[in-house]
């Protein structure tokens, strides 16, 4: 019968509309400012930089390797290595970034420069909300913008952050057993015990000490 | 001294729309001004009490006929035509004007002549109501309005027919694909 | 204590006393500026009102919100889409015919606007009582297919053109409709003034009122003027000289900012226009559907059944798919247009059916609603019948892409 089709359909609206009055799971929609979704796990965009403990400055992992920089398809970082030196978490003595600023307006969040930092010291964000009212300024992140802990990684990645903290522990401690067999192999050449044959098995750290002293 | 008055801008609407018709260059424009010319006229209508008269020049030349032209341009010229605008006088042209002077010098004679006019201003507007135009369609003019929505019947049936057999004679293939997509 | 009369009355006080007040000469300019300022207040205000309602109830319908934002429950959203329509751009195309495209919105806003200068908001506020009153409206809106053209023509767009050929195409179909089926009111009534229209409609018997859509012809004269309706203001599901997703809004593709929102206004005001109409027609106008309810005053008896059509409007627009053109031109021919005939016959057979023919009042009442009733019924179930064979639907053959 024509027509009747079209009664159906108009029952059907009608439903939903007195329905979604009543009954709230018919409105899937989510009141985005007030209500918000938890990102999952893997979601992420913009890079950003991490740090060891509170200092930002001290205990920045980057060591303006510029691999990043050289890598970074849109050619978004811009990197400026400083003269002087600082102790990275192993003690090691390395440059820093004077200047590290990345322009988000230009940046695709493809994650290289994530892939190819040998030091873990970039890494994705989670940030959405990024609007400005600066065009240029206020989309140019400098290093004090992009600098965050190792906790806010830690809570935002937790799987990876577990992953790379673990990594770093690891290395850390060899770096430490490294360390502590030659500093007793140094104290072991300062006085060198009589009859021995540790000549022969003298560490490779140990060896340029002895030749200076020679 | 108010009537003389709206009649003047109304008239003056109407000559200036039935001038830019005549020498506008695209058609379309033409097309348009007409229509101002036939508001203008339906309007004048208006403003002497002929109610229905007013209402059914806007009725059917503004919303049939003026569409009917433009449609009419539209599928004849693509929209497109530039015509060049030369009033040079032509025959065709000559013959026309003479044509119109012809229908004025007539109509100025009948308005001349007629009774109204003998009478002069003294004689008070006939009062015609809707009511009295429909009774004098439904009964004692009732013969010529069957006749002549007889013969809009058979026009609008042959109408049809022509319409039809424009279809019959598509290839066989043609409606076969046709229905087929339709299915 | 307030007598119910007042109430009703309070307008059309409150303009005697405005006019009684001025200057003698200026008096008839005093009454009319107030007229035309009210009408369009009322129904710019109206629209206002009826854009955010819409976009609530499309919303709900769909299971969502809908505007939710400005202003408690997003009822300040007519003024935010105000504040951005009027600062936006003004784009012309450089190839538009600029004078055309100038004035067709305002020839459609102006022309839509002098519709409502016959409709009788209530008793006794109606702002020109013409003998022709129903006449007068489809003469004026007869105007609104040519500023469609204009619009459509003057941008120099190939939608746009498209879009205005589809309206005026859509348009002409359904005036035919549309006027057919408001002939059956107009020849019960025996009068084209819109007031003497409801006035005979106000008139009750046995605590009900005459309305015209409780008879049969009425009620199918009703639904065939409300389809009608719908096409005419080109309103989905006969939105097809817009048709966003096929011709990309038709014949204002070309406007935008301030242009662009007088096409909208007029497009709702057309809706509101037509709408009153057929309150005027069908529905009693102002009058109260039962003589027990008649303290309500008129005016809110109007807007009352206005805002009820309108959400009827947005209702088939959130449940009804775009039609195909065929189908459009299928549908005014071949179904609308008959059962307009028949249900102007019906009414015919109305009146002659009276008391000396059927019989005393209660049973020789329902006989004669009963007999006009099947006079409609039957045709329309041999025309639906009809109409459903010619679209029996087939298996799909695929000719070159098995």
């Amino acid at each position: 019968m024509l027509g009747e089709g079209i009664i159906q359909g108009l029952v059907e609206t009608a439903r939903n509309f007195f329905g979604s009055y009543v009954e709230k799971d018919r409105l899937t929609t989510v009141q985005y400012p007030e209500q918000r979704l938890t990102l999952p796990e893997a979601s992420r965009n913009f890079p950003f930089l991490l740090y060891d403990g509170t200092d930002p400055e001290a205990g920045l992992r980057c060591v303006a390797c510029q691999i990043c920089e050289k890598e970074c398809p849109p050619r978004c970082i811009h990197i400026e290595k400083s003269k002087d030196k600082k102790p990275d978490f192993v003690g090691k003595q390395q440059a820093y970034p004077a200047v590290f600023d990345i322009d988000v307006a230009v940046c695709m969040s493809c994650q290289i420069c994530v892939e190819v930092c040998p030091f873990d010291a970039i890494r994705m964000d989670k940030v959405y909300e990024l609007s400005t009212s600066d065009r240029f300024g206020g989309l140019l992140w400098t290093k004090e913008q992009l600098s965050k802990p190792n906790e806010y990684y830690q809570k935002i990645h937790p799987l990876e952050a577990a992953e790379t903290d673990e990594r770093r522990e690891k290395e850390l401690a060899e770096a430490q057993a490294k360390a502590a067999a030659a500093a007793a192999k140094a104290a072991q050449a300062a006085n060198p015990a009589p009859g021995d044959a540790s000549g022969n098995g003298a560490s490779a750290a140990a060896k340029p000490t002895t030749a200076v002293h020679e | 001294m108010g009537m003389t008055f709206s009649f003047l801008i109304l008239a003056i609407m109407t000559l200036a729309g039935g001038v830019a018709a005549m020498t506008m260059r695209r058609l379309v424009h033409c097309a348009l001004a007409l229509v101002v010319s036939f508001a203008g006229l339906a309007a004048l209508y208006l403003n002497l009490g002929a109610e229905f008269a007013g209402l059914a020049q806007l009725l059917v030349y503004v919303g049939a006929i003026a569409i009917l032209i433009v449609f009419a341009i539209l599928l004849t010229r693509g929209g497109e035509g530039e015509p060049e605008g030369s009033f040079s006088p032509s025959p065709a042209g000559i013959a026309g004007a003479v044509a119109a002077l012809a229908v004025f010098a007539v109509l100025t004679w009948a308005v001349e002549t007629s009774s109204v006019a003998r009478a002069g201003a003294a004689v008070a507007a006939p009062q015609t109501t809707m009511r009295e135009i429909g009774f004098a369609l439904m009964q004692r003019y009732v013969l010529p309005l069957e006749v002549i929505a007889l013969m809009l019947t058979a026009a609008l049936i042959g109408a049809v027919i022509l319409a039809l057999r424009e279809k019959r004679n598509e290839p066989a293939d043609g409606t076969a694909q046709k229905q087929g997509l339709r299915a | 204590m307030i007598s119910a009369g007042a109430v009703d009355q309070v307008f059309v006080t409150l303009k005697d006393w405005i006019v009684f007040h001025t200057p003698a000469p200026l008096q008839t300019l005093v009454s009319i500026v107030i007229e035309v300022a009210t009408i369009i207040v009322v129904f710019a205000a109206l629209f206002a009102l009826t854009t955010v309602f819409e976009r609530k109830g499309l919303g709900r319908m769909q299971n969502r919100y809908g505007p939710n934002r400005v202003g408690p429950f997003g009822v300040f959203q007519p003024i935010a889409d105000a504040v951005k329509s009027l600062t936006k751009e003004d784009v012309v195309p450089r190839a538009a015919d600029h004078v055309v495209h100038y004035l067709a919105p305002l020839v459609l806003v102006g022309v839509v606007f002098l519709t409502y200068a016959v409709l009788p908001v209530g008793r006794n506020m109606t702002a020109v009582n013409l003998d022709a009153g129903v006449l007068y409206f489809f003469a004026v809106g007869a105007a609104t297919e040519l500023a469609v053209f204009m619009a459509g023509w003057s941008s120099h767009n190939k939608y746009s053109l498209l879009g205005a050929m589809r309206a005026i195409a859509q348009m002409i179909s359904y005036e035919i409709p549309l006027i057919l089926s408001s002939v059956p009111v107009i020849m019960m009534a025996g009068t084209l003034s819109m007031v003497g229209i409801v006035e005979q409609q106000a008139r009750t018997s046995g605590g009900l009122a005459h309305w015209n859509v409780f008879t049969p012809w009425g009620l199918a004269g009703f639904i065939l003027f409300m389809i009608a309706a719908t096409a005419e203001t080109n309103r989905s599901p006969f939105d097809l000289p817009e048709g966003e997703s096929e011709i990309i809004a038709g014949y204002f593709i070309e406007y935008s900012g301030f242009k662009f929102a007088l096409f909208f206004l007029a497009e709702y005001l057309e809706m509101f226009a037509v709408s009153g109409l057929g309150i005027t027609l069908f529905l009693g106008g102002w009058s109260a559907p039962f003589s027990f309810l008649g303290w309500i005053p008129s005016w809110i008896w109007f807007f009352g059944k206005l805002l009820t059509l309108i959400f009827g409007f947005i209702w088939v627009r959130g449940t009804v798919p775009r039609l195909r053109m065929d189908q459009l031109m299928n549908f005014a021919w071949k179904f609308m247009l008959p059962m307009t005939l028949i249900v102007i016959f019906s009414a015919g057979l109305w009146r002659f059916l009276s008391a000396a023919v059927v019989g005393p009042m209660p049973l020789g009442g329902v006989i004669r609603w009963l007999v006009c009733a099947l006079v409609i019924l039957a045709p329309y179930i041999t025309l639906a019948r009809g109409l459903e064979r010619g679209r029996r639907i087939e298996k799909r053959v695929y000719r070159y892409a098995e």
